[in-house]
């Protein structure tokens, strides 16, 4: 993805996205593209965060709620429900996924100086998932990791598991 | 399958091995890997190519290759010490390799057989007493050079005389015919039994003579049936040859134009040829036959295959092949996915303007783009037959190498697959095949001994199971003995004394690195690499590969491929808002699951009388957890059948048949039950295809957990 750099090099592109009440960002070079939320398809006997699969033009896509994820609950589709497509490594490869957000605020320029390692605890987010935390205009923005909070293989290993059952 | 296809694998495959060992050794080379990250690989391509080369009779690639392979195996093993000399000097290998494989292709090519000796004795330095093959440089070929000097060679059978021949008016006519140069009589009268009538006599008789090769054999057409007439041409045949106007024929249609051989002495040769045959005797190309014969000296035979060949070059390019990357393909076909799918939703828009002249033209172009879609998905899939047929030749080779009978029966040639795939089994295949041989099968006498028929049977099957291509491989060998396998396993320290394992899981053991039960370093097996490639080739694939054996009675090997690209045949129901496509091949029926029917559930039995027939059910909503609304008015059985199992799935809505291409589920959720790929529907969104073996498994499960 081409990069819209400004300023100095250590500024960092971030969409930003709500998730309840809190705010997110997530570095937009992972970014593919942000979906209106439709057209989810439910797979069957999927565990509650696999929201289901999508075709994005003839690439089946699976959805997975990233509130539920965060520990945070099931998210409601609404009106301003937004799918995030994700690039993740896997493998040797990227593979694509959609993360279900309850609204897309911004792209914001981050000034990686200013990011602050994320609280030990506190936040009641797994701190693998969080590269540090912004204040922006007096709002916390917790940057993710979307490599470790999607990772690929943790999902993967969650599914079999409920699957198995 | 013929020999030119089976060539040009080995050819390209040759090549890849080939441009991997280099890619490995010179990432050595620079210090960015250690060798021992990537030994195995480079081990591996030699042992592949000669394995290969073996299967073709290209021995010289294969005594050169043996070396080589010799050297790294040692290194492997820790025995030799990777030197920048040794390193350099596997570089040259390659390459020399290369010239090699090159000289297959293009019989022009020029192969250094000075480097190649030098570059063996230098192997076998670093062998330190080890024993290299030493390429035999081929002798050339000495012909005489007197100018239209025939040989001829008769043996005169003992009943000439009696007959009333008379060898000296013979000669006296072949005097007529041209000038006897040199003449040579030999008398071989036996110690005893000595009949005065009888004739002993053998001459060697050079002559010059413009006369042609028919004229002189007539001279001897008498005593043809009684006595041995060898006559051979003079050299300047060749020189005849060379002037012959270029033509694709048979090489003794191409000798007997040039009057070397005569139509006799032809047809002889194909005679013992065909008997050989008959016999399944190794057979002789015609033209050695007739060297054999003595009818042909060999300078001769080279220079009308070499005419032969020249012809070769001027076919038709026919079987020559189109290399491309298996991704532009995918993209390609990810298209006409798309293009399809654009197709039916514009269908239902024409439809909807019921105007006479687009609906028409409309359906040309729908006509176009199946076309193009079957002819897209075609370049991917072949028949798995070809890959049988080039284990056919292995099986041969093998049997006569081992000195076993084994008959080989193949089923389910034409079953389709994608091509990348097919590339990717022949190796693991190969393996299979040759350990089935090797330690499968009994020879002959112990199989007599333990009352089994003489011949071995080896069996290869292959078909298509719920959006998955199944192979099978079997023997009726000794079978797989699990204590054996288990005490070899701890002795090579693979696992603890202490470890229990299932009988399947001591089956599994084959597939580790290093594991090998042949104690013999042959050139068929028991190098200690074969197996655990297999595994490895076939997980790439995602393939799973299952053991079944008895003691005694023989192993079966499964393996079950999932049909990445491909395009099945399907039928679509739908349960709530949730659509599945059940693979048509394994359809057999759809009937109403009427309210009468309903009512008779009451006390919720899962089966239902199918006129007469017990059949037994699954209702997808309950199975999968779908909420169903409310329930649909009416219902619909949709009955399966596959091997030997029929049940029948209820599901609420029937939308007929379509040709789905299946996409692979996702690597988050490739655990899913029941499933085995999604597909995007004409609607757009995603459906499901049904695994339904699993789904049939998966009910038995959920029943029994609920019985017990």
């Amino acid at each position: 993805m081409e990069k819209l750099k400004t300023g100095s090099d250590k500024e960092r592109q971030y969409l930003t996205f709500g998730i309840r009440d809190e705010y997110f960002g997530i570095s937009i070079d992972t970014v593919k593209e942000i979906l209106e939320y439709s057209n989810v398809t439910a797979i069957p006997l999927m565990p509650d965060f696999v929201k289901g699969v999508l075709n994005l033009r003839g690439e089946v896509v699976p959805v997975i709620d990233l509130s539920l994820r965060l520990g945070k609950g099931v998210t409601e589709v609404k009106e301003r429900t937004c799918i995030v497509v994700l690039e993740i490594p896997y493998e040797q490869d990227v593979v694509t996924l959609g993360a279900l957000v309850d609204s897309v605020t911004e792209v914001i320029d981050i000034d990686t100086s200013t990011i602050e390692p994320a609280p030990t605890f506190g936040a009641r987010i797994k701190a693998q998932f969080i590269q540090g935390v912004v204040n922006v205009d007096g709002q916390f923005v917790i940057l993710l990791r979307g490599e470790k909070a999607l990772s690929v293989e943790e999902l993967a290993s969650l599914v079999e598991k409920v699957s198995e059952v | 399958m013929d020999m030119e296809q089976a060539k040009q694998l080995f050819i390209d495959e040759a090549r890849e091995l080939l441009e991997s060992m280099e890619q490995c050794l010179l990432e050595v080379e620079s210090g960015e890997v250690s060798i021992g990250d990537h030994i195995d690989a480079v081990f591996r391509a030699a042992h592949t190519i000669k394995g290969s080369a073996g299967l073709f009779g290209f021995d010289d690639i294969v005594a050169f290759t043996h070396n080589v392979e010799t050297v790294l195996d040692k290194v492997r093993d820790h025995k030799l010490d990777l030197t920048p000399d040794l390193l350099s000097l596997l570089l040259d290998c390659q390459s020399h390799m290369g010239q090699l494989v090159q000289a297959v292709v293009d019989t022009q090519a020029e192969v250094d057989k000075e480097t190649g000796s030098a570059l063996l004795q230098q192997l076998l330095a670093f062998l330190q007493g080890g024993t290299a093959v030493v390429v035999q440089p081929s002798t050339e070929p000495t012909a005489s050079s007197l100018p239209g000097l025939w040989r001829l060679k008769v043996n005169y059978g003992a009943d000439v005389f009696k007959d009333g021949m008379d060898p000296s008016s013979q000669l006296m006519y072949l005097q007529k015919l041209g000038q006897v140069a040199a003449i040579q009589l030999r008398a071989d009268f036996p110690s005893e039994g000595f009949d005065p009538e009888n004739c002993y006599l053998e001459m060697d008789l050079q002559l010059q003579s413009a006369a042609s090769k028919q004229e002189l054999e007539d001279v001897f057409e008498f005593i043809q049936d009684s006595s041995e007439v060898v006559i051979q041409p003079p050299a300047e045949m060749k020189d005849k040859l060379q002037q012959l106007p270029v033509v694709d024929q048979p090489i003794g249609q191409v000798l007997l134009d040039a009057g070397a051989v005569t139509e006799k002495e032809l047809e002889k040769a194909l005679q013992s040829q065909t008997r050989d045959i008959r016999q399944d005797k190794a057979t002789v190309a015609v033209g050695q036959m007739l060297v054999q014969q003595g009818s042909l000296d060999a300078g001769l035979l080279d220079a009308a295959l070499n005419k032969q060949k020249n012809t070769d070059h001027k076919r038709p390019a026919e079987l020559q092949f189109l290399k491309v990357e298996a991704r532009k393909l995918d993209q390609l076909i990810n298209l006409i996915g798309e293009l399809v799918t654009a197709g039916a939703a514009n269908q239902l828009l024409v439809q909807a303007q019921e105007d006479e002249k687009m609906t028409e033209s409309f359906g040309v172009m729908t006509a176009l783009i199946e076309q193009i879609r079957d002819g897209t998905l075609g370049l991917r899939m072949v028949q798995i037959g070809d890959s049988f047929s080039r284990l056919k030749r292995v099986v041969r080779d093998v049997s006569k190498e081992l000195g076993k009978e084994i008959h080989l029966e193949i089923q389910g040639a034409e079953t389709e697959l994608d091509k990348s795939m097919v590339e990717k089994l022949s190796d693991p295949l190969m393996h299979i095949v040759r350990n089935a041989l090797d330690h499968g099968i009994e020879n002959k006498e112990m199989r007599l001994y333990k009352g089994k028929p003489a011949q071995g049977l080896l069996r290869l099957n292959a078909y298509h199971e719920a959006g998955a291509v199944v192979l099978e491989i079997q023997d009726d060998g000794q079978g797989l003995d699990a204590a054996k396998l288990r005490q070899k396993a701890i002795e090579k320290g693979l696992i603890s004394a202490e470890q229990q394992l299932s009988e399947e899981d001591c089956f599994k053991l084959i597939f580790a690195a290093g594991f090998s039960t042949a104690s013999a370093v042959t050139n068929l097996s028991g190098r200690g690499v074969g197996m655990d490639v297999v595994k490895r080739n076939l997980e790439e694939l995602r393939g799973q590969i299952f053991i079944e054996s008895e003691l005694g009675k023989g192993t079966l090997f499964r393996i079950r491929l999932p049909l990445t690209l491909a395009i099945i045949d399907g039928f679509e129901v739908s349960v709530t808002d949730t659509h599945f496509v059940v693979p048509l091949n394994m359809v057999q029926e759809c009937i109403e699951f009427s309210a009468e029917d309903q009512a008779g559930q009451a006390e919720k039995r899962d089966y239902f009388n199918l006129r007469g027939e017990v059949l037994p059910f699954v209702r997808l909503s309950e199975l999968f957890r779908l909420q169903s609304s409310e329930t649909a008015l009416r219902e619909n059985i949709v009955v399966v059948q596959y091997g030997t199992q029929r049940a029948g799935l209820i599901v609420d809505a029937l939308h007929g048949e379509l040709q789905a291409v299946i996409k692979p589920l996702h690597a988050v959720v490739k655990s899913a039950k029941g499933l085995s790929g999604s597909t995007i529907l004409g609607s757009g969104d995603v459906g499901f295809i049904l695994d339904v073996p699993q789904l049939i498994d998966f009910a038995i499960q959920n029943e029994s957990c609920v019985a017990s």
